[in-house]
This record gives structure tokens, C-alpha cells and sequence, in this order.
């Protein structure tokens, strides 16, 4: 017998669904969790608790604990009692995930958004020259921009400065 | 998490929002939600639960141990991107480590060292902070000082190297959490790679002062190489299970890629011997370095004093 997910259910989850996507990145709050790519998935379990699944970006990242806590709020406050929020390791996170709206967003905050994450079929070759990006300072447009550190206040940005407004930006890592 | 969240008491208190309430939590970090919620830790057939277990927390414990000496740096570095960068280099690590040692206490509940009833210590809190010295299964190599800047990056570099052929070969593996571990971890190593890379590079061909400091430092970090390479019982099983991976498969492609980068700066592969084994075994085998004691002491002895979480 096919048991078919009643009316209810379905609207109960797109409810859930839609809370769950304005939930913000706690480190770049411009961003919404489903246009990081962290939102993988909304649906409902056996005993009808809303299920929330979230990948994260890196290993260490630290904000997975406030990304939980976070959409477990947002959908507490609206009667979802019952949320449980669970990890998906596979596929791991790329920045190739971010969306178009979510590119658009860095970009009026004056984050530089990444380019095209790198793909490997056989060994990762050695790179002993900075990563060629083709960047433009998000505040000025200038190309003259030069890369400070692939490393900078959150694990997904490296720093960059400008050499013509003088200002440094972050860059969201290709990974 | 099973309390009734008040809305209103965040706006009073931040703290009040992060922890649930649940001041208890504090003490270990405000997340303790388990880092492989809802994922399926089934053993793939035919492995042993106790062998997995212990070839996590080798993989897990080289990453603990080598986060918390990078992590030293934090402040101390030559200028504050370096300081920046190590950091960023720690917590992936540390990153790759919880989810390690949350593997292995999933695989065997045994060896995680019991806490008074009612602590808030999770599995991979304990086997950190817990555990005696000879229970750590992390190599040697990873246990030094961190010695100056050129000493850093040459570690760092073979390490690195290492670390990232055998995460790339273990996304191959039967274990779904190990697999998609390795294919994480592989993405920040390469990172990380690249870094000491371009720094050993750096200083290689930079001011004479720099080269002799970073000649010395290879000379420094080189007899505990071999090391890296030497299988363990365990490591043996499981690589024959299609679980792990054997390290003296991956020395061969270790090798060739440190090759290219003396090659590039104009350096050699030190000629110094291998450490010898302490005692009977090596840092497999939980036989550590004179290193190994005072580091656990800095990182455990917080943990240690409040073993309830409250203080």
C-alpha cells in the first residue's frame, strides 16, 4: 500500500521549509542558510517532528552551534515543538552551493564572492604560487587587487587589499 | 534538546540564547550537539568495531594533537595574517578531529574513559581530555615544540603532505563517515599544503638568514618522518578491509610531492637518521616524545579541574 504524504503534511513542511530558509548565517548575516548551500534539506519524520538537515562548511566551523540553535528558534517560535536538526556530511559543502541571490548579497556588503571551486579526478596538484583569481575590490571595481592571506577572520574567507581605494576586503574561498 | 524555549529571556540575556538555558554547557562550549546528528554510524560488514575505533582515533589524534601545538601560535606569530592563518589551519584540524573521535566512540563506547554521573562531557570531550598519555594514538611528528617560524612551516608542510594523500585515499573507504570525512579534509589540507608550500619556498629563497633557519629546521623535523609511514597492526586490518588506509602506500606519493618543492627552493632531502622507537613502539602504539606529557597537561588541565562542567 502507498501512503501518500496527506495535504496537511505537505503545507506543515513547506511552513517549516520557509522558516528554516530566512534563517540567517550567524558570521555573514546578509546571507540566508539556504543561500550558503548550509540548508540541504526540510521534510517531516516517522513521528511527524520536522526534519532539518544542514551541511557544514568547513570541519571546525564554529558557527554550527549557533546555525542549530538558530533554526531551532525560528521554528519553535512558530509551533514546530517537535525539530530535530541533523547533519549531512556527504556531499561536502562547496562554495559552488552559494546562490545567485546569495552572491548578490556578499556583494552589496563588499565581500568578494569565489569563483568556480576547483574539481579533482586524480592527486591535487601542488600550488606554490597564490591562486589566480580574477577579482575585482568590491568597493571601487578595481582590478589591482592583491591577496593579503588565504586565511582571514572566518574559516571560508581569505584577505585581500585594494591598491587603488586602499581597502581591504574578504574573499569567500573557492572550496 | 527538550526544554520549552522562551523567546523573551534571550533579549535579557545573550547567553540565555546560545546555551537554551542550560547554564551547565558552558563549561565545555555552547555546542554539544552531536556533530553526526541523524547520521547512519552502521559498521560497513565484516569490520571490527574495536579495530575502527582505534584507527579513528590514530586519524583523530594526529589532528587534536597537532591543532593544539599550531594553536600555540595564536599571538606569537610573525605578524597577525601568519597568526591568522595557523589558527585557521588549527581548526580545521580540531574540526576534523571531533568528528574523528565522535566516530570512534561511536564504533566502541568502551574506550571512552568514563566522567561522574550527570557530566555534560560529550564522547570526544572525554577521549580529548581524559585519556592518559598512552592512550593517545597520534605519531610522534606531531608532539615537538613548535620551534621558530621556518621550523612551523617545514612541519607543517610534510605534515600537511601526509596527512592529505592518505585523506585522499580513505574517501575511497567502505565507511561512509569516514569517506565523506576524507573528502572534507581533503579540501582544507590542500589549503593547508599550499601554505607551508609557498612559506617553505619563501624562505628557502629569501634572506640568507632565512634559508639557513629553514635548512635547519628540516634537518630538525626529519627524524621522526619515517614515522609517518610505519604501518600499525590496525592500520594493516583495516586498509585490508577496504576501511583504511596503509601510510606505506601513501610514501611513494609523499615523497615525490615534498620532492617538488626542495626541488623548486633549492633545498634537499635531509640526510639525518630515524628516530628510534621509545622503548617498544611509537606514537602508534602510544609511546610518545618527552614533548607529549607537558602538552596534554596544558591542554587537559582545565577539563581535568571540572570534570562536572561547573564551576
Amino acid at each position: 500500500m502507498v501512503t501518500l504524504p496527506s495535504t496537511d503534511t505537505t503545507r506543515r513542511e513547506e511552513t517549516a521549509r520557509a522558516l528554516a530558509a530566512q534563517v540567517t548565517d550567524p558570521e555573514m548575516p546578509m546571507l540566508t542558510l539556504e543561500d550558503l548551500g548550509v540548508l540541504r534539506d526540510v521534510s517531516s519524520g516517522d513521528r511527524g517532528q520536522i526534519l532539518v538537515t544542514i551541511t557544514p562548511t568547513y570541519s571546525g566551523c564554529p558557527a554550527m552551534g549557533a546555525m542549530r540553535d538558530d533554526l531551532l528558534h525560528a521554528l519553535r517560535d512558530h509551533g514546530f515543538d517537535d525539530v530535530e536538526i541533523r547533519v549531512r556530511l556527504h556531499p561536502a559543502w562547496s562554495s559552488d552551493w552559494i546562490s545567485a541571490r546569495g552572491r548578490a548579497a556578499l556583494v552589496e556588503h563588499g565581500i568578494s564572492v569565489p569563483g568556480a571551486a576547483a574539481r579533482h579526478d586524480g592527486p591535487v596538484p601542488l600550488t606554490l604560487l597564490p591562486v589566480p583569481r580574477a577579482l575585482t575590490c568590491p568597493r571601487c571595481d578595481s582590478v589591482e587587487v592583491s591577496l593579503v592571506s588565504e586565511f582571514g577572520s572566518t574559516a571560508c574567507k581569505a584577505m585581500y587589499r585594494c591598491a587603488c581605494c586602499l581597502e581591504p576586503f574578504e574573499h569567500v574561498k573557492e572550496i | 534538546m527538550s526544554h520549552v524555549h522562551d523567546h523573551d529571556a534571550d533579549h535579557e540575556s545573550v547567553y540565555a540564547g546560545l546555551t537554551g538555558g542550560d547554564d551547565s554547557r558552558w563549561a565545555f562550549g555552547t555546542d554539544f550537539e552531536d556533530p553526526l546528528a541523524g547520521i547512519d554510524t552502521t559498521l560497513p560488514d565484516g569490520v571490527d568495531a574495536a579495530a575502527l575505533s582505534q584507527y579513528c582515533l590514530m586519524l583523530g589524534d594526529d589532528a587534536l594533537i597537532y591543532s593544539h601545538r599550531l594553536s600555540q601560535w595564536a599571538s606569537n606569530a610573525p605578524d597577525l595574517e601568519e597568526d591568522i592563518a595557523l589558527a585557521n589551519v588549527a581548526l580545521d584540524l580540531l574540526g576534523q578531529a571531533r568528528l574523528l573521535l565522535v566516530r570512534a566512540a561511536a564504533a566502541d563506547g568502551d574506550l571512552v574513559p568514563a566522567l561522574p554521573e550527570g557530566s555534560p562531557v560529550p564522547d570526544e570531550d572525554a577521549l580529548a581530555f581524559f585519556r592518559d598519555e598512552a592512550a593517545f594514538r597520534n605519531v610522534r611528528f606531531v608532539e615537538p615544540e613548535n620551534g621558530d617560524f621556518a621550523v612551523t612551516m617545514a612541519r607543517l608542510l610534510v605534515f600537511s603532505t601526509f596527512r592529505l594523500a592518505v585523506m585522499q585515499r580513505l574517501v575511497g573507504s567502505h565507511d561512509t563517515v569516514l569517506s565523506a570525512i576524507a573528502a572534507k579534509a581533503v579540501k582544507e589540507l590542500t589549503y593547508h599544503r599550499d601554505y607551508a608550500g609557498r612559506w617553505f619556498l619563501t624562505l628557502a629563497q629569501g634572506t640568507g638568514e632565512s634559508r639557513r633557519r629553514l635548512l635547519a629546521a628540516l634537518t630538525l623535523v626529519w627524524p621522526l618522518y619515517d614515522e609517518l609511514f610505519r604501518t600499525h597492526p590496525v592500520e594493516a586490518l583495516l586498509a585490508e578491509q577496504g576501511v583504511g588506509v596503509d601510510p606505506a602506500a601513501v610514501a611513494d606519493d609523499v615523497a615525490v610531492l615534498l620532492e617538488q618543492v626542495f626541488s623548486v627552493s633549492g633545498t634537499d632531502r635531509p640526510d639525518v637518521p630515524a628516530a628510534g622507537p621509545v622503548g617498544t613502539g611509537m606514537g602508534r602504539d602510544g609511546m610518545h616524545s618527552e614533548a607529549m606529557g607537558p602538552l596534554l597537561a596544558e591542554m587537559q588541565v582545565v577539563a581535568r579541574a571540572h570534570p562536572s562542567g561547573r564551576w
